[in-house]
């Protein structure tokens, strides 16, 4: 057989893994499915239910109402002249998109091993439908903080946004890679070791403590023993939601060093991420 | 040679027997380990022949091993085994739902598989938004599947209900759906798994049809999974018997369905074990003798039933008979030999009862033996043996036109001198 002839192959099934071994053509001819996952997400998540969408708003508030009770009353958390309940909802509103995108990626091959063992297509289309659908709720969510920024506004207190706002689709990018990036990660690893969904369930809990979500990183610097207030202060997630608030509620500040940091950081996970995830794909149907 | 649309090469695959947890995580870092020193897999040496009936001392067990085939354009490919003989993990590494622990499959042209029907089905979304959402998935474009849209849902029979909400829908109205979303497909490999067993008798027909097509007309090449031989004999030429995951037959269908229908003889002789001390007369022998191997037999071709009886003593009036029943236990015929007929006196010792229907007209499906020795006179009933050799019937050679065999749509054909006029 000729070399030439060996070329005219479409495509090879072996177990042979290159380290990088992205078929971006592949992906872009998929990328139908991908809006076609996008839309059944949506369109059936609240099918039969009474409130529908309101779920959407109950659970921030009220973890808002609850954040600002406790570290803002009781703890006295300052938070620079911003209402605590503002500040607060500024960081869970950040903090839930990467969260879902987190845990809702990090199940991708276990919920839907019944639909991968039947049939082939690129697997990363699954938790990347997922980030992208996660946006409405993002996006829902964010419509009750304009809200209730209105309403503060309304009752007179200062604060403003400022024009690091023009960064919000990078902020909105760099949470959706991280989120993506670690879910990709756990999702294989969850396809041998059950052990790591229970874990992420509290997991994911203990990490909003340590990203700066319930108060703002000033605080984190006085009060936290020193190396404590290092990890917070290296968390790429405290980076992002402290960037979220600096730009929508203009308090902490803005280093351009620490940005990038971050974007490198989310990138870097991101890859791992892909990487990990594909050499998963091709045999997790034997083990999960 | 130049029309090769597909070839597997040395295709093998290892499974971890037992339960995947315990001390996973050493035989992964042992992997890894010898992975970094520029190693073989360690326990790519190991794993035995997959039989499932014979336990085995290794950990480890090869679902297929070595295999090697090619498929030309356009060619229909069976592939027959029995159940464990590596057809759906061969079906799975073709379908890229798992990769080959070694060797490689290259293909020139897309390969679709249908597995299962519906897979990817959402209950809460409406019929067309489902056609759109599982042709995706099986690999169409939006623009594809939009072309094609009217046609499949004509195809699937369903227009009525093609907004409403596939919960709603019945499983058979699912299948027909899903069926149709796939027959509609364009690959240039289609792979099919046992697809047929569902649906009703006249959308099993137009499927078929709509198979015979895209491999006839269309000149697709089709890889067809199935139990089913009479499916197996109509659409495809050329089958691939697995065993014990390796090829053990590779060409001409009739030939192949022969070689899988060798192999386990169990329940198809009746071969009395007990004692003979009690002095009751018995059937000690009952056979079958089909046209094919392992108690399968050809409609229409004769049929032979072979019986030993032991007499311990002279009996007159003897009476043997056995009713053929179905698989429901309801018999279907009556047969039997007396000696009141016959008018010989048995005397004591052991006889051999021959007996045939030179052109049974049983319909395809599963039967067995009801056996009564008894005498005549006295009525006193010696040996009943109730469901021994079981047997089925095929009409894989026998066609018609018009209409596939279908199954349970009777238990008997008779022949028919029809007339007809004008009135």
């Amino acid at each position: 057989m000729s070399a030439k002839k060996e070329d005219e192959w479409l495509y090879t099934i072996s177990s042979k893994r290159k380290l990088i071994d992205f078929n971006f053509k592949e992906i872009w001819r998929y990328k139908d499915l991908l809006f076609l996952f996008v839309k059944r997400d949506i369109v059936t998540l609240y099918k039969q239910t009474v409130l529908g969408p309101l779920w959407y708003l109950i659970q921030p508030l009220f973890t808002a109402l609850i954040f600002t009770l406790v570290f803002n009353n009781l703890g006295s958390i300052k938070t620079g002249g911003i209402p605590p309940f503002l500040f607060n909802l500024a960081g869970i509103t950040a903090w839930n998109y990467f969260k879902d995108c987190l845990t809702n990626t990090s199940n991708t091959f276990t919920k839907n091993q019944n639909i991968f063992g039947k049939v082939y297509f690129p697997r990363v289309i699954l938790p990347m439908s997922v980030t992208v659908s996660n946006l409405l709720k993002f996006g829902i969510q964010l419509l009750i903080f304009i809200g209730f920024y209105c309403y503060f506004k309304f009752l007179g207190y200062e604060f403003s946004f400022n024009k690091n706002l023009a960064l919000f689709p990078v902020y909105v990018l760099i949470m959706g890679m991280l989120g993506l990036g670690l879910g990709m990660i756990l999702s294989s690893l969850t396809t041998k070791y059950r052990d790591l969904t229970v874990l992420l369930s509290f997991a994911v809990q203990l990490l909003m403590y340590v990203s700066a979500v319930p108060y703002p990183m000033s605080e984190a610097n006085a009060k936290f023993p020193p190396l404590v207030a290092k990890f917070v202060e290296y968390n790429p997630l405290t980076q992002i939601i402290e960037g979220f608030r600096y730009m929508l509620l203009n308090t902490g500040d803005f280093n351009l060093g620490r940005f990038l940091y971050t974007l490198f950081v989310s990138i870097a996970l991101f890859l791992i991420g892909l990487i990990i995830f594909n050499r998963t794909e091709k045999t997790f149907i034997d083990t999960v | 040679m130049s029309n090769i649309i597909l070839k597997a090469e040395n295709i093998s695959k290892q499974y971890r027997l037992g339960l995947v947890g315990t001390g996973t995580i050493s035989h992964d870092l042992n992997r890894w380990w010898a992975n970094i020193r520029g190693k073989e897999d360690p326990y790519l040496k190991v794993g035995a022949v997959n039989d499932r009936s014979t336990k085995s001392d290794s950990d480890y067990v090869w679902a297929l091993k070595d295999i090697n085939f090619e498929v030309q354009q356009g060619e229909v490919l069976g592939i027959i085994g029995k159940n464990g003989a590596g057809k759906s993990t061969l079906l799975k590494i073709l379908s890229r739902v798992t990769s080959p622990t070694t060797g490689e499959i290259k293909t020139k042209g897309r390969i679709a598989s249908l597995l299962e029907v519906g897979t990817g089905f959402h209950p809460e979304l409406t019929g067309r938004e489902n056609i759109y959402l599982n042709g995706a998935i099986l690999g169409m474009t939006k623009a594809e599947i939009r072309a094609k849209e009217q046609e499949i849902i004509e195809f699937s029979g369903c227009e009525r209900y093609v907004d409403t909400p596939v919960k709603r829908y019945s499983s058979g109205m699912r299948v027909r759906l899903a069926f149709a979303v796939a027959a509609f497909l364009e690959p240039d490999i289609l792979v099919i798994d046992e697809v047929l067993a569902v649906g009703d008798a006249e959308f099993q027909k137009k499927a078929i049809g709509k198979m015979q097509d895209i491999s006839k007309g269309e000149g697709r090449t089709v890889i067809f999974v199935s139990h089913d031989m009479n499916a197996i004999s109509v659409l495809t030429n050329r089958v691939i018997v697995l065993q014990n995951g390796i090829v053990n037959y590779d060409g001409d269908t009739n030939e192949g369905i022969k070689e899988y229908l060798k192999g386990e003889n169990k329940r198809m002789i009746y071969q009395y074990e007990g004692n003979y001390a009690d002095g009751i007369p018995k059937i000690t022998e009952v056979k079958v003798n089909t046209s094919l191997p392992n108690n399968i037999h050809e409609f229409g071709k004769e049929i032979q039933f072979q019986f030993k009886i032991y007499l311990p003593f002279d009996v007159e009036n003897l009476a043997l008979s056995f009713q053929i029943v179905d698989e429901f236990s309801v018999p279907i015929t009556h047969s039997w030999i007396f000696d009141a007929d016959k008018q010989i006196k048995r005397n004591k010792g052991t006889y051999h009862f021959i007996g045939s229907y030179p052109k049974p007209k049983l319909y395809m499906g599963y039967y067995s033996l009801v056996v009564h020795l008894s005498n005549s006179r006295t009525k006193e009933k010696y040996d009943f043996l109730d469901s021994v050799c079981y047997f089925s019937i095929v009409m894989m050679k026998t066609v018609r036109s018009e209409y596939h065999w279908q199954k349970n749509t009777c238990k008997y054909i008779e022949e028919v001198k029809w007339q007809s006029s004008k009135i």
